[in-house]
């Protein structure tokens, strides 16, 4: 293939990835940005996300589509209630100090993703797309479920900003994240939002989890990436950001799938995080993030 | 009181967005003197405070201690050159015990060169721990934790971490706010104590307190200063009555 | 506290290191290894400890220090023919350069920040063990020969990998490592680095460069990790990309919260804890990961100062 049609091709690839990213960020920016915490165990909601996908494929036997609406209902409803559950037990009781968070978060890590390996299984499983046609350029076919997966994911983003933007919750949301102790004294019920916002991120994670896995397999390991790409796609665009989080997602989503098709994806995921060494390095606050007074 | 200029601040400005909170501020200090800033809330005290300390950044203008331009300094470098703070909110370490607190002061003017890391002894930190804490008759609470001190205790507290460090200026935010009657008649007997040996900027609403501590007041209002002179030249200002006293 | 106890505080810690020494002379062979691997771990945990138990900053990438240490001795050992004990200093080193560079980029970061960049620079150095698996044999590994850990000193020919030249040199490297803490603890600089953790912006105005000392915390955790790393290497003979995962910097902060954050002993109480715990769960189930991630809620839920903090808190308010 020639340069042009290849850099075309890692262009698509890279839009793929950049708009999962984006949905998977986001959730993890609208947790930092509502309860200032970190969730480190984002990504096993990303993970489990995939593994409901597999399983309702499994049910429901050879009708993909079927399967794919039904684990686009059954994943975020499970996960969501995980971190209701999650934040109920452990994120309230240790008063949402961040780093007693963090260090749960990792807890929950670890429990989550050693109840999938023992009940799933090490193997990773390859799950049938819901759709199957090929999208022919004059110099490659193309799987149109990619396309599908940046339909579904921009849809997925637009219904968060509208949400945060048009919706009495995305009010609550925006006037907790401005000043919790504020908002409660204007009769927002601060602790039903935490939850609500825990849930919402979880939720984010899983369907991007469902969006990938016919591209990529359910593993149980699979959520260490998606997370470690969130945070720097969350850092680039200012943590507790929406709008920064999108475009980063878009720079690191696009440079990842572009170096990943040039060179080697290893490769590209080190770039990305000198990347992110040097944003830091010029603007400790992130490229879209407010300046720290 | 002594004619040498210790401090002197040049058309210091100071924006946060578009809110202009101290403009154009020339502002000098003698050696020796207990000075007060008045003025009503918002007014820009805190900020110009917080410029000299080297806490918050000016937008412009320049600052010059003992002859020498310390506007880019760092705190901690005006620290080290006699310029000490005491906040506003008493901020002791509150976990940690008097003595460790103020050794923390005590222990920075020792630290000087690689020779002053590991090897630097107790006695030393100790004996001026002590004496700081002696001034402000703390000496008895010394290994009680900082947090477990009455309101009044830890504003004393405070005031001894100031003396450890050794300042040639010493500079107090509102150091009477909260203190009860008599706790304030031995906060007035120790500034006067201190002016001994430092020049002393304070930051002070109570009216009775800056009249009878301060050789000369500085009233500041929406960011400038509108009247400076001794007490009783400012008791008699008519605009000082119109801005502060809302009369 | 005022500097008091220092008699006791030093025949405690005088105490556990000549307590080490007499156990190699009864323990079964078994708990023999195992009390190997828990001093160099343990090391690990020290050197975690005095950013994160002391300063208050807290990482998730101290995997790369240990593995700057494992790397730099594993490496320059099979490959450039080092002496085994040129490796370790080799190793050192590099965890030493890592650490200083590191922390001038990091440390401009600040709280939630840094803790994520902290992961991100311990990821890339992962990913970097990967892309260069010619050199590394990545995931697979490589393993030091008997005869490349056999060196000799002063006319003796020693061999690390004799299960008594083991013990030693482990303790050795954990009783270095622990006094150091226990010297900076307790000196005007720990002083000033307990102050950070307590409160950076009064400790500024105090006339102390916090970055400065944030970055020589930084310096001293990386380096003590790295000596860990070194002498893991040495003594277990396998380098491989593992020591360099996420997990590999979750498990000194496990140990370290489980021990006492900030206190000199906790960090080797957790070690052996958790090694124990862990081993005798694998008896029951084999995701020992379970068990970690159940140990952490705990922890954190119900027994955030660890075992050697309540203790303080409680009892021995002299603990360092």
């Amino acid at each position: 293939m020639n340069f042009g049609p290849h850099l075309f091709l890692a262009v698509l690839e890279g839009t793929v990835s950049a708009f999962v990213l984006a949905v998977t960020a986001l959730g993890l920016s609208l947790v930092f940005g509502v309860m200032r915490v970190v969730n480190v165990a984002h990504g096993v909601f990303f993970m489990l996300g995939a593994v409901l996908a597999w399983w309702s494929a499994s049910i429901v036997g050879g009708q993909p589509l079927l399967g794919f609406g039904l684990a686009m209902i059954v994943a975020p409803l499970v996960v969501g209630a995980v971190a209701v559950a999650a934040d109920w037990l452990i994120l309230r009781r240790v008063n949402y100090n961040p780093e007693s968070t963090i260090v749960a978060t990792i807890g929950l890590l670890y429990i989550i993703e050693q109840m999938v390996l023992i009940l799933y299984g090490p193997d990773a499983r390859p799950v049938p797309a819901p759709v199957y046609f090929r999208v022919s350029f004059p110099w490659f076919g193309y799987s149109g479920y990619k396309l599908v997966v940046i339909a579904a994911s921009a849809v997925l983003l637009l219904g968060t900003w509208y949400g945060m933007s048009k919706t009495k919750l995305g009010l609550y949301m925006r006037a907790t994240q401005q000043d919790s102790q504020m908002a409660q004294a204007f009769g927002v019920p601060v602790r039903r939002i935490y939850a609500t916002a825990f849930a919402l991120g979880a939720m984010l994670a899983a369907m991007a989890g469902v969006l990938i896995v016919p591209v990529q397999q359910a593993h149980y390991l699979m959520g260490m990436d998606p997370l470690l790409l969130s945070f720097i796609v969350v850092i680039i665009g200012g943590l507790g950001s929406l709008r920064g989080t999108i475009i980063a997602a878009f720079i690191v989503g696009m440079s990842d799938g572009i170096i990943s098709v040039f060179f080697s994806p290893t490769l590209a995921k080190i770039l990305a995080t000198l990347l992110v060494a040097m944003v830091l390095v010029i603007r400790p606050g992130g490229l879209f993030g407010e300046e720290e007074p | 009181m002594a004619a040498v200029t210790l401090l002197e601040t040049s058309a210091l400005c100071k924006r946060f967005g578009g809110l202009q909170a101290v403009r154009e501020v020339n502002f000098s200090l003698a050696q020796g003197e207990i000075r007060a800033i008045i003025g009503p809330n918002g007014a820009g005290k805190t900020t110009l405070v917080g410029i000299i300390s080297g806490r918050i950044k000016p937008s412009s203008g320049t600052i010059t201690f003992k002859g020498e331009d310390i506007t880019r300094l760092k705190s901690c470098q005006r620290v080290m050159r006699g310029i000490v703070y005491t906040f506003q909110v008493t901020s002791v370490y509150a976990t940690l015990t008097c003595y460790e607190n103020v050794a923390l002061a005590a222990q920075r003017r020792l630290m000087t060169g690689a020779k002053g890391f590991l090897t630097l002894g107790e006695a030393a930190i100790a004996e001026r721990v002590e004496s700081a804490l002696d001034a402000v008759g703390l000496a008895a609470s010394m290994e009680r934790p900082a947090g477990e001190l009455p309101y009044g205790y830890q504003r004393l507290l405070e005031i001894a971490m100031g003396l450890a460090l050794e300042p040639e200026l010493l500079i107090m935010d509102e150091p009477t706010q909260g203190l009860a009657e008599e706790e304030i008649a031995e906060f007035c007997a120790l500034t006067r104590k201190i002016a001994g040996r430092a020049t002393v900027l304070l930051i002070e609403h109570n009216m009775p307190v800056v009249l009878q501590l301060a050789h000369k007041i500085t009233v500041m209002d929406r960011g400038t200063v509108i009247a400076e002179g001794t007490p009783a030249e400012i008791e008699a200002d008519a605009e000082v009555q119109r801005a502060y006293l809302g009369t | 506290m005022r500097r008091h106890g220092a008699a006791k505080i030093i025949v405690l810690h005088l105490g556990v290191i000549g307590l080490l020494f007499l156990a190699q002379f009864f323990l079964p062979a078994y708990h023999q290894s195992n009390a190997i691997r828990i001093m160099v771990l343990a090391t690990y945990a020290v050197g975690y400890n005095v950013l994160m138990g002391y300063t208050g900053l807290l990482s998730l990438g101290h995997a790369m220090f240990f593995a700057a240490g494992l790397y730099g001795a594993g490496l320059t050992i099979y490959y450039l023919d080092f002496t085994p004990l040129q490796g370790v200093g080799f190793g050192i080193l590099s965890a030493c350069a890592l650490s200083f560079v590191f922390g001038l980029l990091a440390l401009r970061a600040r709280g939630i920040a840094f803790l994520i960049v902290t992961m991100m620079f311990a990821q890339a150095l992962f990913l970097t063990t990967l892309y260069f698996n010619e050199i590394t044999l990545g995931d697979q590994g490589f393993v030091l020969s008997e005869k490349l850990r056999t060196m000799t000193i002063g006319g003796a020919v020693v061999k690390f990998s004799d299960p008594v030249v083991k013990y030693n040199f482990a303790l050795m490297v954990f009783s270095a490592c622990l006094l150091l803490t226990l010297v900076l603890a307790r000196s005007p600089v720990g002083r000033v680095l307990v102050a950070i953790r307590e409160n950076e912006a009064r400790t500024r105005m105090l006339g102390y460069d916090t970055e400065r000392y944030k970055l020589l915390s930084l310096v001293i955790s990386g380096t003590i990790s790295g000596v860990s790393g070194a002498a893991y290497a040495l003594l277990f003979a396998y380098i491989g990309s593992t020591f360099a995962t996420i997990q590999y910097s979750i498990f000194p902060l496990l140990w370290v919260l489980l021990g006492g954050v900030g206190t000199t002993l906790g960090p080797l109480v957790g070690t052996a804890l958790m090694f124990y715990l862990i081993d005798i769960s694998s008896d029951y189930t084999s995701s020992y990961l379970l068990v970690v991630g159940a140990v952490l809620l705990v922890l954190v839920l119900w027994f955030p100062k660890g075992i050697l903090g309540t203790l303080r808190e409680r009892w021995l308010s002299w603990l360092p």
